[in-house]
C-alpha cells in the first residue's frame, strides 16, 4: 500500500532529485531542507547581511536580533530553562571538541572517560585524544545483542573516577535508542558529567533536557533539515560554567590588552569569530517549519516506514540487519556479497545510500564487518522510495549472484 | 601512443555496452581476467588505503617498463581495476606519468567511478600510480 508523505512538497530538492533519478535515502548523513529554511536564507542574504553581536547600526541591530531569536527558538525545541544556556558552534562535532578542550582542567592522571562503543568518530575521537593528553582511561561501554548499551555492565563500569559520561542517544549505525535515564542517572550519582549525543536522537521525537537530566546535549543543525555548518550546545548553567575558554577572537573577550585578557561567559564567550549567521537564522526558520508539523503524525509516518523497510530487510535471503534498530534507519550485510558490490549496484540505479564504516570504525570492527549498506529515512521519504530500493536491490543482486 | 591490445578490445566492449547493467556484466567478467595475487603479494606495503574495501597494487619494473598486478576483494572494482592494467602494462615511467587515465575511463564510459566521493579505491590506486611514476 503506498504510504506518501504529507511533508514531501515543502522540500523542494526531493522533486529535484527525483527528476535526476536520484532516490535519497541517506537522510541520518545529512536532509534535505524545507522552504522556509530557503526563504530565510535568501531573506537575509537579500536584504543586508551584518554582522552580529558589535555593529551599532541598523543591519547589525537587525541581523543580532534575528540571531538571538534562533537561541530562542532552539531553547524552547529543548525546552532549555533559558536561551543563554545555548550555545551555537559550527556543528556537532565542534561542540564534542568545545567540551573535551573545556573540561580538560577538570581531570587528573589516572581519571576515567566512559563512552559507549557505539559513537560516532566525532564522540569519541575528541575523548580519546584528551585521555591521550591528560593520560586518563577510556572506559568504552559494551553493547548487548540488540545493539543497546549493555546496561547492568555499564553501571559496573561507571564508577568514582569516571569524570565524564559522553554517549549517543540514537546509534547513526544500528538505529537503537540508548537506555540514557538509568546511564545518565547513574553516572550523576558518581559524580560525573553527562554529555549526550543528540545528533540523530534530536531528529526524531522531541526531546526535553531537563526531563534527560543530562549536563551537556548536542546536536547539529543539519541533519535536522537545518543548514549545514552550525552545531547547538546545550548545557546545564552550572555545567557550562565549569567550561574553559577554547578559541579566541571576536566577541568572545569582554577586555583585551597586549598581555592579558578576560572572556565571557557561555554563551557568548564560546562563540569566538564571527558565528555562522544566517545558519543560525535558516536554523530557526526550520524549527519553526518542523513546530508547526503535527508531531504524532511525522512519528506515525517514520515509524511505519521504518517497519516498512525492516520488513523488506527481512524478507529478503541472505541479508543480515546489524543490530535491531528501533528508528530512522537500517544497516545491513549481504553474505557473500561485498558491500562495496552492492553499493556501485544501487548507485548505479540511483539510490543514494551510504556503505562503508559509516565513522564509526571500531564499532564495526568489533561486529566483524568491513563495512555496511544503511538505509536512513527522512519525514519526507515515503514507500515509493523503499519500493525503488527494494526493486534495485534485488535487480544488483541477481546480476551479482 | 598505439592503444595495447587489450586495451582496444575493452573499448570496443564498453562502447557497445549500453546501460548499467551490461556495464556492471562487463565489469565482472573483465574482472575474472585479473591474475591472481598470491597471499605473499598481499602486504601492508601493497594495499592502497583510502578504498573503502581491500586494494592491492603490485608494481616492479623490469628493464624500465612497468609490470603491475592488483586485486580486490570486491568484484565490480576487480573490474576496473582489470581495466586500468590493460591501459598501463609495459609502460615506461615517462609514458605513464603522461597518460591521461582519467580520459581512459572517460572514454569506456566508466568516469563516474573515479570521483573522489565514490570510496570504490579507483580513486585512490590511479592516486598511487602516479606517485610511482614520478618516483621512478
Amino acid at each position: 500500500m503506498f504510504q506518501p508523505s504529507p511533508w514531501r512538497a515543502d522540500f523542494p530538492a526531493i522533486a529535484a532529485l527525483q527528476r535526476q533519478h536520484q532516490t535519497y535515502l541517506d537522510s541520518a548523513a545529512t536532509t534535505q531542507k524545507p522552504q522556509p529554511l530557503l526563504d530565510a536564507l535568501s531573506h537575509y542574504y537579500g536584504h543586508g547581511a551584518a554582522n552580529v553581536h558589535r555593529a551599532q547600526h541598523l543591519p547589525g541591530a537587525l541581523a543580532t536580533q534575528a540571531f538571538e531569536t534562533s537561541r530562542d527558538k532552539v531553547a524552547v525545541w529543548l525546552n532549555a530553562p533559558d536561551s543563554q544556556q545555548i550555545v551555537f558552534t559550527h556543528g556537532a562535532t565542534s561542540a564534542l571538541n568545545l567540551l573535551a578542550y573545556g573540561l580538560e582542567h577538570r581531570f587528573e592522571a589516572g581519571d576515567e572517560i566512559a563512552v559507549s562503543a557505539l559513537e560516532h568518530h566525532a564522540n569519541l575521537l575528541p575523548w580519546q585524544q584528551l585521555a591521550h593528553r591528560r593520560n586518563l582511561r577510556l572506559v568504552v561501554l559494551p553493547l548487548d545483542i540488540h545493539g543497546r548499551i549493555d546496561l547492568d555492565q555499564a553501571l559496573q563500569l561507571i564508577g568514582p573516577r569516571t569524570r565524564v559520561l559522553a554517549i549517543s542517544q540514537l546509534s547513526n549505525v544500528l538505529g537503537t535508542w540508548q537506555p540514557l535515564p538509568a546511564l545518565l542517572a547513574h553516572a550523576r550519582a558518581q559524580g560525573a558529567l553527562t554529555v549526550v549525543d543528540g545528533a540523530q536522537g534530536v531528529v526524531h521525537g522531541r526531546h526535553d533536557v531537563q526531563q534527560l537530566g543530562c549536563d551537556f546535549y548536542v546536536f547539529s543543525s543539519h541533519k535536522l533539515y537545518g543548514p549545514d555548518g552550525v552545531g547547538v550546545l546545550y548545557g546545564r548553567s552550572q555545567a557550562l560554567a565549569m567550561l574553559r575558554h577554547w578559541q579566541f577572537g571576536g566577541e568572545m573577550v569582554q577586555l583585551a590588552e597586549y598581555q592579558s585578557a578576560s572572556f565571557r561567559p557561555a554563551p557568548l564567550g564560546f562563540e569566538a569569530g564571527t558565528p555562522p549567521i544566517a545558519g543560525v537564522i535558516g536554523l530557526g526558520a526550520t524549527l519553526d517549519y518542523l513546530a508547526s508539523l503535527d508531531a504524532q503524525a511525522v512519528e506515525a509516518h517514520e515509524t511505519s516506514l521504518h517497519h516498512h523497510l525492516l520488513r523488506g530487510l527481512a524478507d529478503r535471503e541472505g541479508v543480515r540487519v546489524i543490530g535491531a534498530p528501533q528508528a530512522a534507519l537500517a544497516s545491513f550485510v549481504i553474505d557473500g556479497v561485498h558491500n562495496a558490490d552492492i553499493a556501485h549496484m544501487l548507485t548505479e540505479q540511483g539510490i543514494a545510500v551510504r556503505a562503508g564504516h559509516h565513522c564509526a570504525m571500531p564499532l564495526l570492527q568489533g561486529l566483524g564487518l568491513e563495512g555496511a549498506i544503511r538505509v536512513s529515512l527522512g519525514l519526507y521519504s515515503d514507500s515509493d522510495d523503499l519500493q525503488r530500493f527494494f526493486a534495485a536491490l534485488d535487480q544488483g543482486l541477481e546480476l551479482l549472484r | 601512443m598505439r592503444l595495447p591490445e587489450d586495451a582496444r578490445q575493452a573499448l570496443e566492449a564498453f562502447a557497445q555496452g549500453k546501460g548499467w547493467e551490461q556495464r556492471a556484466r562487463l565489469l565482472m567478467q573483465w574482472g575474472e581476467r585479473l591474475q591472481p595475487l598470491a597471499d605473499a603479494e598481499k602486504t601492508e606495503a601493497n594495499r592502497v588505503h583510502g578504498c573503502e574495501s581491500l586494494v592491492w597494487l603490485v608494481a616492479e619494473q623490469v628493464e624500465g617498463l612497468w609490470r603491475f598486478k592488483a586485486s580486490s576483494d570486491a568484484r565490480l572494482l576487480r573490474g576496473l581495476l582489470a581495466l586500468l592494467l590493460v591501459r598501463v602494462q609495459g609502460m615506461t615511467s615517462a609514458e605513464l606519468a603522461g597518460l591521461d587515465l582519467r580520459g581512459w575511463f572517460t572514454e569506456l564510459g566508466l568516469e563516474r567511478q573515479l570521483s573522489p566521493s565514490r570510496s570504490n579505491g579507483l580513486h585512490a590506486v590511479l592516486q598511487r600510480m602516479a606517485e610511482l611514476a614520478s618516483n621512478h
